[in-house]
Order: C-alpha cells, then structure tokens, then sequence
C-alpha cells in the first residue's frame, strides 16, 4: 500500500468518525467504561494480589523433631526441606531462641518463675516460608511423611482466605470484562453498520467503479480502531489521577494499617496496563468493524 | 393500404436486421482474423429474475473497438440490464459475455473490481459522491488505482478542462447544474482513459443543451478511441448524430442498424 494511500482510508475513517459523530459517543464511552473497570479491577487486583504477597511471606508452616533426634539430622532434614519448589525460605528455630521470643512475647513479668529452666526444649523447629500459599497442602503432606518430624503445624484458614479472596476477585472481574467486552463489541459493530447504512448509495458508487472491497472497507475498520483507541485512552487518564488520589487518601485515612497496605505506584500498574489497555481498545474496534464491514460490504 | 405496405415493408426490415445481427454475433473470429477488435461479444445471453419473463432472451450482438453505438427501447426492453450484466452488477442466466478479452461471467469475485475499472461508466443520475468536491470525485477514480498524488494532481485538472470544469474543481456536487454534474461523471469516467464507456441515460435528466453538449463530449471521447455505448431515450439525438443503433424490445434486439435512427414501435 502506497503511504498516500494510507493516509487517504486514515483520513477517510476520520471522516466517517466526524459524520457519525453522535452516534460514535456510545461504542467510546462504552469502551471507556469497559477498559476503565478493567483497568480499576487490574489495579485492586494487582495491588491485593501484592498485599496476599506479603503476608503469604509472613505465612510459614512450623516443623517440630522427634525428641532426641540428633543435629546432623535435623541439618539433613533442612537441606531436604529447602530442595523443594514450594519453599522460598526455611529458618532454623532453636529450642532457646524458641523459649527467648515465647518469653518476650506471653510471660513478661512472670518469666523469673521459670529460673532457668526451658519447657521449650525439645521445641526447636524449621520455620518453612513458601512461594505460593496454594501450595501449602502438598508441603504439609510431604513434610508429615518425613522420617524424624513430629509434627507440622500450618495456618490453613489465613492461606485459605487469602487465596479464595484473591480468586473471587478475579473472577468477579474477568466476569465483568468480558460482558463489557461484548456490549463494546457490539456497539462498535452498531456505528460501523450504521455508517455503512448511511453510505450505502456511495460504496455501491465506490464499486462501480472499480474499488476494492479493501479500498472500501479499510475507513470503516480504521473508524472502529481509533474509537476503540479514543474509548481506551480516556479511562487511562481517569486512572491515572483516581488511583493517586486513592492511593494518598488510603494511606493518610489508615495509617495504622501502614505496614500492611503497602500500595503500588502508578508507574508499577502502568507498566502493564497502558499497552492491555490500548490493545484491549484497538482490538475490539478492529473486531467489531471488520467483522461488520466484511458482513455488509458484499456489494 | 399505403400505410400497411409501409409497415410491411419496414417489419421485413426489421427482421432483415435481426437475422444480419443473428449472422453478425458469429462473425468476430473472421473479424479478428481481419484485424478488426472486437470488444463487446454477448452470445446467446439470456438473463431472467425469479419472477415474471426473462430480461433478456438469448440476444447475441457484438461491438468493435472504437465503435460509437446507441441502445435503444422502451422501458423494460432489457436496456438496463444489459448494462448491469456488461458492469457485472448481474450475471448471465445462460449465454457467454466476453468484454475486452475477459469472460465476464467467469469473473471471480475478487476480480470483479479490476474488471470494472476497465469500463467508464456514466449513469443518468449521475452518481457523485455528495460530501466530496469536484476535483476528489474525479480524483477517487485514480486513487482506487493507487496513482501516485503528484500524477493524480496532473491528471485532474486536466480531465477537467476537456469537459470544461476546470474552475469549479473546489465546487460540491450539489453546487453545480445537472448538466455540469454528468460533466463531472464523465471526467470521473474518462480519467483512467478506458478502452470502453458505457452511458445509461446520460441526457436522461439534461435539458436538450445540456444533453447536446454531453453527446458532443462523448463522440469526442469516441473519436480519440474509446469504444462508447449509450442507452438512450433521446430521439432527437439518436437521429441526429447517425451512429449504430440497436433496438431492444421485451429482451430482444429487433433491430441493428449501422448508421441508423430512433424506430418507433407500435
């Protein structure tokens, strides 16, 4: 294709976009919708998902030795443990820093009652931390069949919760997308079949004298792509001032909750988004209008 | 009694005629074989719609290169379809159409727009498009061919001088006279210089000056070699400019005349 004639179905699309002008406000403001909620969804999933991340870190299942086993045992045991995919750290306990950091944390002032002695002794433990929380039940498995582990503790529910929470919203978000995606879809396929509507008489002229289909067809499809553009670039803008001022007012409103609610940056969402977005936008005007185009251009 | 001999006499012409067009349609091979081009072949071309009788039934004419020739008939003779099947609008219930060398009937979908930009075409409405200015509607012909816009810029205003336009290139179709209007299709249809013209009604909705101009304009067209074909009412012209003229009625071709006029029908 010569550049002049690039930019004369560019021109020609624009055109269509300016004669069509109300009727092209629906299929952009429902893309805006849709690439504004997916973009919203993106960035509370993507931001919870970073929160799970940080407590999942926080999150270890607790290994406790049979009684008497020996050191080079449990060192065995640990070089086992840390082999494994699902592990990300392993950190030895011992039986003192066990009953160290019991004391600290229950006993304050009655701690003198127990003089020397420590009810922790036999309590030294690997505290096993995992990439994935999912994973946790495949590893408590494997580490209960372990040859001189006594017990292995776990905290299913918090795991449990957060890896549910975190599915939910995705699904719940993916559900909404993908019924915007349609009504995008088919809005788009409304204008550029209105278009055709209105231009009828002229592309049967544009046949007859001798004009490809492509040669007729490409300003329609060109219309599509630039308000799925327009439709995606709007929302973009909307994001990006919203979620900073969320993100400030959040951190300002719960400051208690500060090493929890630990946000991302905006240039951290954007990074991924502004380019699934656009395409996301693109994307759904060349589906509607070249599907539509190609429908009712068979002059 | 006078007046029935006349018609006698003029229903054996017109059979005479018909019989000559019959022999005529197998002659090409011999034509060519004198050098002769033949651009037009219909062969027993029929066409008929799903309801009522055929369009056309089983007509076979020919046309030369840089032939000038008049189609003529009343509504419903099969004038305009026969311009749709030579346009590929339509295609042949039964019969062969060969335009230029190609089997128009076999044309694949695809190629059907290569195809048309071998014809001119002119329509009596003229059919510009509305939002675009004399010089685009003129220039869209080029840019469907991918013509470089240096050419293009050459080629327009040139085409627009020769049917005397070239002021008004800026103008929009609804700003002009009728008669400038089929100027302007026509400068659309001559720009790509095609080897065949085909006018359906072009004087159709021209007062009589302006329909002589646009008569003028093509027999000039004609002259520089292009095959031209008008469908036409206009007995006036028809008489006056003494070209071939070809008689269509209920699908048929009654008559082909080489320098012929307007026949009444009764």
């Amino acid at each position: 294709m010569r550049i002049s004639t690039f930019f004369y179905t560019f021109g020609q699309g624009i055109k269509n976009i300016w004669r069509n002008k109300i009727f092209s406000l629906a299929p952009v403001a429902t893309i805006a919708a849709c690439v504004f909620l997916f973009g919203m969804f993106y960035a509370i999933v993507l931001n919870f998902s970073n929160i799970v991340r940080q407590a999942q870190s926080g999150v270890a299942v607790t290994v406790f030795f049979d009684e008497g086993i020996s050191d080079e045992k449990i060192q065995e045991i640990g070089t086992e443990i840390s082999k494994r995919a699902e592990v990300s750290k392993i950190v030895f306990v011992s039986a003192e820093e066990a009953w160290e950091s019991f004391k600290q944390e229950h006993l304050g002032d009655y701690v003198d009652s127990f003089g020397d002695d420590n009810p922790l002794a036999e309590d030294s433990n690997y505290e096993i931390y995992m990439n994935d929380i999912s994973m946790q039940e495949n590893l408590v498995t494997y580490l209960e069949g372990i040859d001189g582990v006594r017990t292995v503790r776990k905290s299913a529910i918090v795991a449990n919760m957060l890896t549910s929470v975190n599915s939910l919203i995705g699904v719940v978000s993916l559900g909404i997308i993908l019924i915007l995606l349609a009504v995008s879809i088919f809005l788009i396929s409304n204008t550029v079949a209105l278009g055709i509507t209105v231009r009828r008489e002229e592309i049967g002229i544009m046949k007859l004298i001798g004009a490809t289909d492509f040669v007729v067809r490409a300003p329609f499809v060109i219309e599509g792509m630039l308000l799925g553009l327009v439709g995606a670039s709007l929302p973009l803008v909307a994001i990006y001032i919203i979620y900073q001022r969320t993100v400030i007012y959040l951190a300002d409103r719960f400051k208690v909750l500060d090493s929890l609610l630990q946000f991302l940056s905006i240039h951290q969402i954007f990074s991924t988004l502004v380019p699934v977005a656009l395409i996301l936008g693109v994307g759904i005007g060349f589906l509607g209008s070249f599907t539509t185009a190609r429908k009712h251009l068979r002059v | 009694m006078v007046v029935s001999l006349l018609n006698l006499l003029r229903r054996c012409v017109i059979i005479g005629t018909i019989q000559l067009a019959g022999k005529g349609f197998r002659e090409p091979a011999k034509k060519e074989q004198r050098g002769i081009s033949i651009m037009i072949i219909l062969e027993d071309v029929s066409k008929s719609y799903s309801t009522g009788s055929p369009a056309l039934n089983n007509i076979s004419l020919h046309v030369e290169k840089g032939e000038f020739v008049f189609i003529v008939g009343d509504s419903g003779s099969g004038k305009s379809t026969l311009i749709k099947l030579l346009l590929r609008e339509l295609t042949p219930t039964s019969g062969k159409i060969i335009v230029n060398h190609t089997d128009v009937g076999k044309l694949r979908h695809n190629k059907i727009p290569k195809y048309r930009r071998g014809l001119g075409v002119v329509f009596q409405d003229f059919r510009l498009l509305k939002d675009r200015n004399v010089y685009e509607n003129v220039a869209f012909a080029q840019r469907i061919l991918a013509v470089p816009v240096r050419q293009i810029r050459k080629n327009v205003p040139s085409v627009l001088s020769l049917v005397g336009l070239a002021e008004k290139y800026k103008s929009r179709p609804r700003e002009l006279s009728g008669g400038e209007q089929q100027r302007v299709a026509l400068a659309r249809a001559i720009i790509n210089k095609p080897p065949i013209l085909l006018a359906d009604e072009p004087t159709g909705n021209l007062d009589p000056k302006n329909s002589w101009e646009i008569m003028k304009l093509l027999e000039q067209i004609n002259k520089n070699g292009t095959t031209v074909l008008v469908v036409t009412h206009n007995r006036e012209i028809v008489n006056a400019m003494q070209k071939r003229v070809i008689t269509m009625k209920k699908g048929i071709i009654v008559s082909d005349q080489k320098k012929g006029g307007y026949i009444d029908e009764d």
